[in-house]
């Protein structure tokens, strides 16, 4: 595959060094310096120029191309390099934003500014944080459908009370579909008479907030996290952790310093206690018992602000401590001086981007079992099979060990049930045998 | 002094909304031609308003209304209509000198004060009556059906009504009819402000004829009591939409049989919502109807209400006596206390029908509720205070703004423990900003001080006249003209009248009622000599 990459920052030779050894790999970069220092570094071809003349594009064979990553560090640079790419290409586009009102237009129509896959570093961030501090009992779990969807993989210990009873009185949740169990390297999709045995390992699909409550079922000890969350400062990632924690029903305080901020914050995020205050005061974390926490986010704007916070956190008493970090070259040392686990945003959209050039397809996936099956997450269109029937009829259609887990329409989500009727738009979360993956995902 | 204010402008309008009045003004001339009685009492009315009207509108070519002169637009209008309602009462009492003779010569309406009492109170959908005998013997039908019609166009808005049918509003139209409009703000439903005015009265009306037909076919059905006809159909479908509760039966709505009682019920509730949220229901959404926070709060404030009063009422929750001067007697007293204790249907219907009749500030009654006993009463006092739904016809405080009332005691009660905390007042999922909150904290914190004030007015003035009151019944008779209810307790009660105040008192309520009505702001500020200045 031939592959472009605008902009050659930290994601961009991320993205480019990870691509290199399997595909052929092309970067535009503006910066003379740094080009000469890719092309030494790299097994790839960089070249000096703006993505966003065509004259440059046409340098680089753009027509020739297979795929397009758009990934200086602006928004509208890289949406223009796409839908530049577009007029005179077929390559398949992919640009980075910050901005999330850009991901939420694109996904209006998924072929708006003639991008074919967006990602957003904040979203990207603050989901590898809730994951961190949501499920610590997960093997594996992944956000679908912005956040409102949530898959993930459990292991039945011999103490979980889960061990012994069927499905069907595991399955207290409305919102939650068991999609397969794996045992002794067999994977079942399960019926509501299924045993449930310890060693099982179970693939669940629903809100953030019954996978949650069943992280509790599973493992009552040490399933999910039990005490409060602080989130210092309201930026993007601040925020989206908050939103998404508060899905989960995970209790969080916001701390803001900006007064209008913090407004707007307060505003957007009815569950979350939000505190206009300098998170650097000790005399308020210890009023407000920021101590008692069990983690502390840092997400400030600068890594030194989320260092000062996150320890002057730990030293109040708070058990753990997450922090956003800017500089990948800081998060070692971040983590030696005490942080627990640093958050590298760029870090984090460069392996989505290249997870996702390397699976392909489908807006989201997830592997699960080593590539034996995925989650995959697919908005259906008209003309799909799905669309009209109920699902108890239109499923038929498909192979046997397709599982419907979960449905969301117009951001809102719809339990799918046996007479649910699936419309043209919604986002559906299924789960399938890798053996018919490309099948499936094909002909929906 | 140079004066800021274009009141010439101000005035050419509300000479155009007088000279459109004289429209309606048909009404009672098709009602009394229908009943074969005189016409006396409207033609001369339908002349002066159109002549004075015309020279008005000729003071100014083209007026000019900006935010002043709006108020003061406003404030008019509602006095000029209240003047030129006087003139089928005074008329009727007095008849036309060299002309006419009088009609009814004993009619109280012949003084001057009860005459603007009765037309304010009418306009202004309070419903406070001074008529000694209400029927259609001791008045022409004709007077009595403009008496309820003047609360119909009072209901949705004089000036609201305007907007709707005069084309040179429409650039401070929303500057108007937010003056008059009930409520904080008012909502725009479509781009254009005429197109919105439009709407809300077309949907009023076809509210009210609804209601008139509902009320005929019972009628028809010989299912409403031996006293309703044609005329009373039409008589209450012009006072219920309005939330005004003026009634041509001395009984009110006791009047009628518990069919009629129920089919009122919920109109009145209708009458108490919020119009935009009403035809947005209509419109195909009624979903959002029950999503809405002021109409689930105001049919729980009503609901709480109406379990309380039934509690009570199945109890036997009445009065011990009949005391002095009361407006019922002791069989009354006997029959109610009899029929209502231990049986659910009569006590929920009668607690129903008051805790919405009072809440929406409708005003009518199913029964004579002097006989309830003391905290019965007390809580009717109480749902004075609550009035309908912003952008309804209702009167009072509003339910929305005791709603931010409560969330930002509860929001001070919590940023007192937690004083870094930020915490925006929601309504629904919208946040309301610093400067709407102080707005709805000011004007209640206004209205019940007003209410005070007004109150020990009345005292002093009754003390004065040398007319002995209770306390319950001047309070609530400041409470229940300043909120636009309608009837207040004992000798003011739904079966009684205020015309035992003194001249000078009702004068003051008839200001209480225009305050009321205008919600106090758009009238006071016109009272302040920065805005006549600067």
């Amino acid at each position: 595959m031939r592959v472009i990459i605008v902009g050659a920052g930290q994601v961009g030779e991320s993205i480019a060094a990870d691509l290199s050894d399997a595909h052929d790999v092309v970067i535009v970069e503006q910066d003379p310096d740094r080009v000469e220092e890719l092309n030494y570094s790299l097994d790839v071809l960089a070249v000096e120029g703006d993505g966003t003349n065509v004259s440059t594009l046409d340098e680089v064979d753009v027509a020739d191309a297979d795929m397009v990553i758009a990934s200086t560090d602006d928004d509208e640079t890289n949406i223009v390099i796409c839908s530049t790419v577009k007029a005179v290409s077929d390559a398949f586009t992919i640009a980075r934003v910050k901005n999330t009102e850009y991901l939420e237009t694109w996904r209006r129509s998924t072929t708006a500014f003639g991008i074919d896959f967006m990602v957003c570093t904040y979203l990207q961030a603050a989901e590898s944080i809730v994951r961190v501090v949501g499920l610590p009992a997960a093997r594996d779990a992944d956000l679908f459908a912005d956040g409102r969807v949530e898959m993930a993989e459990f292991d039945v210990g011999p103490g979980s009370p889960l061990s012994g009873q069927t499905v069907a009185e595991a399955d207290t949740y409305d919102s939650l579909t068991f999609a397969a169990l794996v045992r002794d390297e067999e994977m079942l999709i399960p019926t509501g008479g299924t045993d449930i045995q310890a060693g099982d390992r179970l693939v669940v699909i629903g809100t953030p907030r019954s996978v949650r409550s069943f992280a509790g079922d599973v493992a009552p000890e040490e399933g999910v996290l039990s005490g409060e969350v602080v989130i210092i400062g309201g930026s993007e990632i601040g925020y989206h952790v908050a939103r998404m924690l508060s899905e989960r029903g995970i209790s969080a305080r916001l701390i803001e310093q900006d007064p209008d901020r913090a407004r707007w914050l307060a505003e957007k995020l009815p569950d979350t206690m939000v505190m206009e205050t300098d998170a650097t005061d000790i005399e308020f974390l210890e009023r407000e018992h920021v101590g008692d926490a069990e983690v502390v986010v840092a997400a400030l704007d600068s890594d030194e602000k989320n260092l000062l916070a996150s320890l002057l956190a730990e030293r109040v008493g708070a058990e753990r401590s997450v922090a956003v970090i800017d500089q990948a070259d800081y998060v070692d040392l971040f983590e030696a001086v005490g942080i627990d686990v640093g958050v590298n945003p760029r870090e984090v959209v460069a392996e989505e981007i290249t997870r996702f050039t390397r699976d392909g397809g489908a807006e989201n996936v997830a592997l699960i079992e080593n590539g034996r099956a995925e989650v995959l997450e697919i908005e259906i269109t008209a003309d799909s099979p799905l669309v009209g029937e109920p699902i108890r009829e239109s499923i038929q259609s498909l192979p046997s060990d397709v599982v419907i887990g979960a449905i969301t329409r117009g951001g809102e989500y719809v339990v799918p049930r046996g007479e649910t009727v699936i419309q043209s738009g919604d986002h559906v979360v299924l789960f399938v045998d890798a053996e018919h993956a490309d099948d499936v995902s094909a002909r929906l | 002094m140079s004066v800021r204010v274009d009141y010439r402008a101000s005035l050419s309008l509300v000479g155009t909304v007088l000279k459109y009045l004289s429209v309606p003004l048909l009404l009672p001339v098709v009602v009394a031609l229908a009943y074969g009685e005189t016409l006396a009492p409207f033609l001369p009315t339908i002349a002066v308003t159109f002549l004075v009207g015309t020279a008005l509108e000729r003071l100014t070519p083209e007026p000019d209304i900006r935010a002043r002169e709006g108020f003061l637009m406003v404030a008019t209008t509602w006095l000029a209509v209240a003047l030129v309602g006087t003139i089928p009462y005074l008329i009727e009492a007095h008849g036309i000198p060299l002309l006419v003779e009088p009609i009814h010569p004993e009619s109280t309406l012949g003084n001057p004060a009860n005459a603007l009492f009765e037309s304010m109170s009418g306009f202004t959908t309070t419903g406070a009556t001074v008529l000694g005998n209400i029927n259609v013997v001791d008045h022409t039908r004709g007077v009595m059906i403009w008496r309820q019609l003047t609360q119909w166009l009072g209901g949705m808005g004089i000036v609201v009504l305007a907007v709707a049918i005069l084309p040179e509003l429409s650039v401070g139209g929303a500057q108007l009819m937010d003056a008059e409009a009930p409520g904080p703000g008012i909502e725009k439903l479509t781009p254009k402000i005429a197109e919105t005015a439009r709407v809300l009265w077309g949907a009023y009306f076809v509210i009210t004829v609804v209601e008139i037909l509902l009320l005929y076919g019972l009628a028809l059905a010989g299912m409403a009591g031996p006293n309703m006809d044609a005329y009373n159909a039409v008589a209450h479908g012009l006072t219920t939409m309005p939330t005004g509760g003026f009634s041509p039966q001395a009984r009110s709505i006791e009047a009628f049989s518990a069919a009629v009682q129920w089919v009122i019920i919920p109109f009145m509730v209708i009458a108490g919502t919020n119009f935009a949220l009403v035809w947005q229901a209509v419109a195909g959404s009624p979903r959002e109807l029950l999503r809405d926070t002021e109409f689930r709060g105001y049919l729980g404030a009503m609901a709480v209400l109406t379990a309380i009063l039934t509690g009570l009422l199945f109890t036997g929750g009445f009065a011990a006596g009949v005391p002095q001067g009361a407006t019922f007697d002791a069989d009354y007293l006997q029959q109610y206390a009899t029929t209502l204790a231990g049986s659910l249907e009569p006590s929920l219907r009668h607690a129903l029908f008051q805790a919405v009749s009072i809440v929406t500030t409708t005003g009518y009654a199913s029964m004579d509720f002097d006989t309830w006993s003391a905290p019965a009463q007390y809580a009717l006092l109480f749902a004075m205070f609550v009035g309908g739904s912003a952008g309804s016809t209702g009167g009072s405080v509003k339910v929305i703004r005791w709603i931010v009332v409560a969330k930002v005691i509860r929001r001070e009660l919590f940023t007192s423990a937690h004083p870094e905390a930020v915490r925006p007042v929601r309504l629904g999922g919208n946040s309301l900003d610093d400067r709407a909150i102080r707005g709805i904290l000011s004007f209640t914190l206004f209205y019940v001080t007003i209410f005070f004030l007004a109150s020990f007015v009345l005292f002093l003035d009754a003390a004065r006249a040398g007319v002995d009151f209770t306390v319950l019944e001047v309070i609530s008779g400041a409470a229940s003209t300043l909120g636009n209810v309608g009837p207040a307790f004992y000798r003011l009660g739904p079966m009684g009248s205020y015309l035992r105040f003194p001249d000078s008192s009702k004068l003051f309520m008839v200001g209480l009622m225009w305050a009321g009505r205008l919600e106090i702001l758009p009238l006071l500020v016109c009272l302040t000599p920065e805005y006549w200045r600067r």
